[in-house]
């Protein structure tokens, strides 16, 4: 059915026939079409960011996405300026309890274990909600024996928790050991962006390493590196196709070829 | 003093290095160099030693004590090669069953273009995660400045130390001040928030021990810290592999402060 006849019928809502605008081009097309076409820009197939649930719609067999660890929430504990602020904004605004949702999903009827950032929420930077979350996947991922696949985008640790959030890193990064020594399969998806204190931490931990194309992936912010260097870098600079070139990404996917790809890794490392 | 004061005490030119605790804490510390794969990192210095009659692996983060020593060790800021360095001469402590102790003090990990390129980002996880399986015992000992991911690459352990005067930090004040308040120079500012001192890392369970400062009394100070450092390792040594692996991973598995209701 085109997108007229839907219209006509009143399958669709407002926000369907709503314009929008591709920040790296300027191409301008209805969100029902970059919708169909994997949120990925139909004149320069540059990549639009997009939610965490939106990420699970388009990748995961339909409905089956069984949510695991809601109703943690994070807390002020250093009475951080602006803090709860920002969290209350950001719950407000995205509809989600932290920045990364978890649960257990199938592709191709493969059931695997998954963690998706929300890069809406405070740049999905990793606080304790973030770090306990993904750690109790792991947890839960090698008691029942799953791989996971993990979706990443983040800003990096989240300053507002202090050291608290820097041992985020390596709470999950133990429990990606132990999953890892298991024998079990993990998938990194690298996304745009991806920096800081997850890119030092279980970004890079993957099995397999793939990224979308022209996500920002990096340690240090571009802006700190050209200030500590005192020199311009290449327009490329931290891009997955600089890290691919510098040996550190399996595969750069388009998102619309994404599913297929994890579907053939997904069979490949059935146990 | 406040948090502030203690960062800049931290960072003081003429405090003690970590080549002067290797030097003061062990016996015959033997120097190695290199990361097998691209090059020699000299803001790490590593090697093997014996601490009393027990041969260890050392790994400490020198900043250099005049100029060109710490252009030459830029500024204490490991590059890739100085993590895969670190991470070698684990693996090598592990296989020969010898304690590794570290000592942490770096702003952070370097942040060039060169380090980008060679994956700083992929070294420090990959030395976390390597760490928290390392079948050996690991010390780490925060001397000066704790700086970020830099600093967890070397102190992902099974005790950390602090000195009094030591600071331990997600992100540098300077940075937090200017992403919070775009000015670089609310550092005093910043440094409250974050919570950087030895009293708050004891506290939130990511220092086991402060270790009191007297640089006046140099050898004297080492002396008490030595003997921190063999205690810790007499009960760690004790451990069967699995105990430790277990303990370390109940260890960093405790972080993390949230609200959890029913659902």
């Amino acid at each position: 059915m085109s997108f007229i006849q839907e219209f006509l019928q009143g399958k669709l809502g407002q926000t369907e026939v709503q314009k929008v605008t591709c920040k790296k081009c300027g191409h301008e097309e209805t969100a029902y079409d970059l919708q169909k076409n994997s949120y990925i820009c139909s004149a320069c197939h540059g990549h639009y960011r997009i939610g965490a649930r939106d990420r699970v719609n388009l990748l995961f067999d339909k409905n089956s996405f069984h949510e695991l660890f809601t109703g943690l929430k994070s807390v002020d504990f250093l009475h951080f300026p602006s803090y709860q602020q920002k969290l209350d904004k950001a719950m407000e605004s995205t509809g989600e309890e932290d920045a990364v949702i978890c649960g257990i999903a199938t592709i191709a009827g493969i059931r695997f274990a998954a963690f998706v950032m929300e890069p809406k929420f405070i740049m999905a930077s990793m606080g304790s909600v973030v770090g306990e979350k993904i750690t109790r996947l792991f947890e839960y991922a090698a008691e029942h024996k799953l791989p996971v696949i993990g979706f990443t985008a983040s800003g990096g640790a989240r300053m507002q928790e202090g050291v608290i959030s820097l041992m985020q890193m390596a709470k999950v990064s133990a429990a990606v050991k132990v999953h890892s020594n298991a024998g079990l399969l993990y998938v990194t998806v690298l996304t745009d962006p991806t920096t800081g204190g997850v890119t030092a931490s279980f970004a890079m931990q993957g099995d397999i390493i793939l990224a979308e194309p022209g996500a920002l992936v990096g340690f240090a912010g571009r802006r700190v590196v050209e200030q500590t260097t005192k020199s311009k870098l290449p327009d490329n600079f931290q891009s997955a196709e600089f890290l691919m070139e510098h040996g550190f990404v399996d595969a750069i996917i388009p998102r619309n070829e994404l599913r297929d790809t994890l579907a053939e890794i997904l069979h490949i490392h059935k146990r | 003093m406040d948090s502030y004061e203690k960062l800049k005490t931290a960072r003081q030119n003429g405090r003690p290095t970590g080549g002067a605790y290797v030097k003061e804490i062990f016996e015959f510390p033997l120097e190695f160099h290199g990361d097998r794969r691209f090059g020699e990192d000299l803001a790490i210095m590593a090697g093997i030693a014996y601490i009393g009659k027990r041969p260890v692996t050392f790994i400490a983060m020198e900043k250099g004590t005049d100029l060109q020593s710490r252009i030459a060790r830029n500024f204490g800021c490991p590059k890739p090669e100085g993590y895969r360095k670190a991470l070698r001469l684990m693996k090598q402590a592990e296989k020969f069953h010898r304690p590794v102790i570290c000592f942490v003090d770096t702003l952070g990990a370097y942040c060039g273009a060169d380090a980008e390129e060679r994956g700083q980002g992929q070294a420090i996880a990959e030395n976390i995660m390597e760490m928290l399986g390392l079948r050996t015992p690991v010390i780490s000992v925060v001397i000066g400045e704790g700086g970020s991911g830099g600093a967890l690459a070397l102190a992902s352990a099974d005790r950390v130390l602090i000195l009094e005067n030591a600071v331990y930090s997600v992100i540098s004040p300077e940075g937090c001040a200017s992403i919070l308040w775009k000015d670089s120079g609310r550092v005093a500012d910043a440094a409250d928030c974050l919570h950087i001192t030895a009293d708050d890392m004891k506290e939130f369970g990511v220092a086991e021990e402060i270790i009191p400062e007297d640089f006046e009394h140099f050898p004297k100070m080492c002396k008490n810290l030595k003997n921190a450092l063999i205690r810790e390792l007499d009960t760690l040594c004790a451990l069967s592999e699995e105990e430790l692996l277990e303990q370390r991973y109940n260890r960093f598995r405790k972080f993390g402060i949230f609200e959890e209701k029913d659902v």
